[in-house]
């Protein structure tokens, strides 16, 4: 007696779906595909947020910040006055070049300094390596991970800084990393470059002194009750910093950081809504056809299990379990890979964001809703079929279905002027006749077309952002940012150094632009009239002329703000005299990169009431005298940051790159397997709903490959019709992307090339090759005689 | 046509076997057969069901091979061909009825006689062949929109359309009833008559057996009996 004994319904399930189980695989896979989607997207967004909270949390991470250009730590007390603020941690920061040995290019550094009791109250340090710097020692560093791994450094390796113009030998004592700098970024850049920017922390005795700030700090951080505003606090401390040349307080949500992981975890939540989605529409479509064709050449055994006394109910849970079993074993394989898929690419964002490691979080709840919904869903599908075989009464259901019908159609009486072949015939009368299994197929293909193309018009339009970017915007070599204005006159000097064969000056100021209770913190950029490395571009790659007087706005911006041209903006400066101004917006220019206002450099320094003054320098570069400039802005003093134009570049196509290629591929395989899945079963149904047609022309004479032209002819037209249906969807779908994805930090273009519509074409393509070799395989083996002797 | 002096053979058989296995169980459903069928002629082949009939219909037409012994049509080799050189046989030489009519349901009458005269080498007017069966006026009906003795008779009509040199037609009243049969096994020996082309139906229906020139009985795989009939019945004479 077996210890578990099979009912003879749960034998036949299981034998059939063992016949079944190519088409059956392929039903599951699609909707694993939106399993893994859904959970790779949900695992990374969970344990992000999770990692991200836990950190913030135990590292007691700031919730406002502020740059001050020297205030004496006696305001401090001031500042703990203030209601709601519960912790602050004053400090020096400064910028510095470094020089790591073996490697040329000038690199920069943001310095921050360390309390003497070591760890600060606010912005803790997670410490990866060895120790905190000496509060005695002067000599001693703690690095970013970021800078320590792109250059294999060592605890007890040596760099040389230059601090203000002076230079020092730190020695590494520590590796930490911050959860200020989750994502490290050059000032000026936008994407990461981990071997030419790093984040070095030293004490407070050995830093102060060299950013001549003893007894003085320059940033501030802060923490805020949770039950007073934040704005408030904001507002009392800006009160409070102006005397000493506050920058203007910004909460978390504006910290470089910060913001950009968001950005990051927005983009995962809609990757986890849009793609399952169209995933899950797909699997419901393939169970409704695969189940309702199986049911309908079920007729007879339905009949006969009725006769014999199963209930209504009985036949419907039959079919429903069949359903369910394809549903459980994509979910099982969607599970699988959607976890092993998250946590692959969860290491892949260790990459970019320090974190001192990832919390690996999924809600158990999460899961079970997902398989409750995926249950649901495919149930769904099937639900048309299972109701039709669970109502069939069996005195019906015991005849054979009646002929099928058909008619002439529409198309043939259009196209009256060509000659078809009896064979075209048949394909054009049994996509009409299916009519809307026949627009599902389509829809199924376009869908297949649209996910491939969406996972890759990302690449080309970052490319096309960056290349923007850094080749037509930025036509400079290097672009050196002074921590003070220097006269325009200096600019004839550098232009005199060896290796320098161009100059041009820039003045960039951090202000607030107010519209009556509308606000934006940004930078004002005067550029010359006459420029030429470096100008504003707009998002058809046009120049735009910046105005002789007036602001020149991003229309992101001017959209925030309310204002047109003609409007006037408050602007309040938030260095140097801090001059408050009323200026005209003369023009709104589109941009792809960041939100920023312009000005006529000469406009700029007179509103400033300075001289012609310039803090930013563009220089380009004698053909290989680079090491020569870059040897003599390492002992200059007053440089804050130094961007190499190719560098970025490179680092782009090194890291960045490498992750969209990576995603491309996910996507387009699970495309591939969408397209699969359709066409697969499109395919196959059709064969066995004509296997008896195609046998009979076989005897009447029709060759294998003739006989094959109908099966596959029929695929043609799915893919002529639906490949461009998707392109189309594709289109909608990458907008709708594009506007969900649009933030201050960068406004993807829709960029749409030939090779992404060719690419998402061919994947389909391909896929429709490998059902069609199927079809045409099992066509070879197609028994004549026995069909011939079979009454359908 | 005279029927009874053909006078070329158009298919030879020697001793041909044939062994196929049905799940588990190996079937001899031909045991030997030696059979010569001549130019013009209307055999009628009998048998009960498993007497091996069909088979040697399906091997006649290039649906099977056998498994030991020979079958050449006129000088191909029917027995060594491959599945294009079968292929290329049915569409140049042979014309089918099958019990079940085996239409393509989505075309009408005229096309699936159409689907014949397209690829056939020297086809009649698919119209002059739906009038020989009687269709002229049924021609752009689809499968459905016909009885099953309508439906037979394109079937005939598709399967004559190619001028073919044979003409096998297995149990094709099979489906139908008797006043339907006559109708078509009329169509048939018109067809034969107006043609020349060689006709065997086979059935387990002794009556239609009085419309042939030759009468081969089958049992368990070999020829049982065989006779020629002195005159050809009208097979709207016969009734069961």
């Amino acid at each position: 007696m077996p210890f578990f004994r099979a009912s003879a319904l749960q034998t036949k399930l299981r034998r059939e779906l063992w016949q079944m189980r190519g088409q059956m695989l392929a039903i599951a896979l699609v909707i694993a595909g939106g399993v893994a989607v859904f959970l790779l997207s949900l695992v990374n967004y969970s344990s992000l947020t999770a990692t991200r909270n836990q950190y913030y949390q135990d590292y007691q991470f700031a919730e406002v910040f502020v740059t001050i250009k020297r205030a004496p730590r006696h305001a401090l007390q001031q500042v703990a006055a203030i209601p709601g603020v519960t912790r602050q941690s004053g400090r020096v920061e400064g910028a510095a070049t470094l020089e790591v040995p073996g490697f040329s290019d000038p690199v920069s550094a943001r310095l921050v300094s360390l309390p003497a009791t070591g760890q600060p109250a606010l912005n803790r340090l997670y410490l990866r390596y060895g120790r905190l710097p000496a509060a005695s020692r002067s000599d001693e560093a703690a690095v970013i991970g970021s800078f320590a791994d792109a250059h294999d450094l060592m605890l007890g390796d040596r760099l040389d800084a230059i601090i203000n113009g002076r230079r020092q030998s730190l020695t590494v004592v520590g590796i930490v990393e911050s959860p200020e700098f989750i994502y490290v970024i050059p000032p000026g850049g936008m994407l990461p470059d981990f071997k030419r920017y790093g984040v070095l922390w030293m004490a407070q005795d050995a830093l102060a002194p060299a950013m001549d700030m003893v007894g003085a700090f320059n940033s501030l951080v802060l923490q805020v009750d949770s039950s007073v505003p934040i704005p408030a606090v904001i507002d009392q401390l800006d009160r409070l910093l102006a005397p000493y040349g506050g920058t203007g307080a910004y909460a978390r949500a504006d910290q470089f950081s910060h913001r950009f992981l968001n950005d990051e975890l927005n983009q995962l939540k809609t990757m986890a809504t849009i793609f399952p989605t169209i995933f899950m529409g797909v699997a419901m479509f393939l169970l409704n056809v695969v189940v309702g064709r199986l049911i309908s050449t079920q007729r007879d055994i339905v009949a006969v299990l009725k006769a014999f006394g199963y209930s209504n109910r009985q036949i419907g849970w039959h079919y429903s379990q069949l359903v369910l079993v394809i549903a459980i074993t994509g979910l099982l394989i969607g599970t699988a890979a959607g976890l092993w898929l998250g946590r692959a690419l969860g290491e892949l964002y260790m990459d970019y964001y320090r974190f001192p490691g990832l919390l690996f979080r999924v809600s158990p709840w999460w899961l079970l809703l997902l398989a409750v919904l995926t249950l649901m869903v495919a149930w769904l599908g099937g639900w048309r079929a299972i109701r039709q075989a669970a109502a069939l009464p069996p005195a019906e259901a015991m005849r054979p279905e009646g002929p099928a019908r058909y008619r002439v159609t529409v198309t043939e009486r259009l196209l009256s002027w060509i000659r078809f072949t009896q064979p075209s015939r048949m394909i054009v009368r049994q996509l009409a006749r299916r009519l809307g299994r026949t627009v599902l197929s389509v829809t199924g293909v376009a869908m297949a077309t649209a996910v491939v193309m969406v996972g890759n018009f990302q690449l080309s339009s970052v490319s096309l952002m960056v290349h923007t970017q850094f080749a037509r915007v930025q036509k400079q070599d290097l672009a050196i940012t002074l921590t003070d204005p220097v006269s325009q006159a200096a600019l004839f000097g550098m232009a005199r150094q060896p290796g320098v064969r161009y100059t041009e000056g820039r003045r960039v100021v951090v202000a607030e632009l107010v519209n009556g209770h509308r606000k934006w913190r940004t930078a004002l950029t005067g550029i010359p009239s006459d420029a030429k490395l470096q100008f504003v571009v707009d998002e058809h790659l046009n120049d735009v002329p910046i105005p002789p007087a007036g602001l020149l706005l991003t229309d992101f911006l001017a959209a925030r703000l309310a204002v047109s041209p003609g409007d006037h903006l408050q602007v309040r400066v938030l260095e140097g005299p801090r001059p408050r101004l009323s200026l005209p917006v003369a023009g709104v220019t589109s941009e792809f990169l960041g939100v920023s206002a312009y000005m006529d450099l000469a406009a700029m320094n007179r509103v400033m009431r300075e001289g012609p003054v310039v803090n930013q320098v563009l220089m380009n570069l004698t053909p290989g005298q680079a090491d020569t400039v870059y040897q003599d802005l390492r002992d200059a003093p007053r440089v804050m940051a130094i961007n190499i134009r190719q560098a970025m570049l490179d680092s782009f196509y090194d890291t960045l790159a490498k992750t969209f290629l990576t995603y491309t591929f996910i996507i387009s395989l699970l495309g591939g397997i969408i397209a699969f899945g359709v066409i697969y079963n499109t395919v196959r149904i059709s064969l066995a709903e004509r296997g008896r047609d195609l046998a009979s022309l076989r005897v009447l004479g029709y060759s294998h490959n003739e006989v094959s032209h109908i099966i596959l002819g029929e695929l043609a037209i799915l893919l002529v019709l639906g490949v461009p249906l998707g392109w189309f969807f594709g289109q909608a779908i990458a907008s709708l992307i594009v506007t969900a994805m649009q933030t201050e930090l960068y406004r993807v273009p829709l960029i749409m090339t030939d090779k992404t519509l060719a690419l998402a074409a061919n994947v389909v393509i391909i896929s429709a090759l490998v059902s069609g070799f199927i079809t045409w395989w099992r066509l070879r083996n197609l028994d004549l005689v026995a069909v011939l002797k079979t009454r359908e | 046509m005279n029927g009874l002096s053909p006078a070329l053979p158009v298919f030879q058989t020697r001793d041909l076997t044939k062994t196929y296995r049905q799940g588990e169980v190996e079937v001899q459903a031909l045991r030997g057969i030696g059979l010569e069928l001549f130019t013009g002629e209307l055999v009628v082949m009998l048998g009960a069901s498993g007497s091996g009939k069909s088979t040697l219909l399906n091997i006649l037409g290039g649906l099977d091979v056998p498994t030991s012994g020979e079958v050449n049509y006129q000088d191909i080799d029917l027995t060594r061909a491959n599945d294009r050189e079968l292929t290329r046989y049915r569409r140049d030489y042979v014309g089918f009825v099958f019990q079940f009519y085996n239409l393509i349901p989505s075309l009408t009458a005229r096309e699936n006689v159409m689907a014949v005269t397209e690829i056939a080498r020297s086809p009649m007017d698919p119209e002059a062949a739906l009038a020989l069966v009687g269709l002229a006026n049924r021609m752009d009906h689809f499968p459905a929109q016909l009885s099953g003795g309508e439906q037979q008779r394109v079937a005939i009509a598709r399967a004559i359309a190619k001028r073919p040199k044979v003409l096998l037609c297995d149990e094709p009243t099979g489906a139908l009833d008797s006043a339907t049969g006559v109708l078509v096994l009329a169509a048939l020996d018109k067809a034969n008559r107006e043609t020349g082309t060689t006709t065997v139906i086979i059935t387990h229906n002794a009556s239609i057996a009085q419309m042939a020139d030759r009468v081969i009985t089958l049992s368990d795989g070999k020829i049982s009996k065989e006779y020629h009939n002195p005159t050809r019945q009208d097979p709207r004479t016969l009734s069961w």
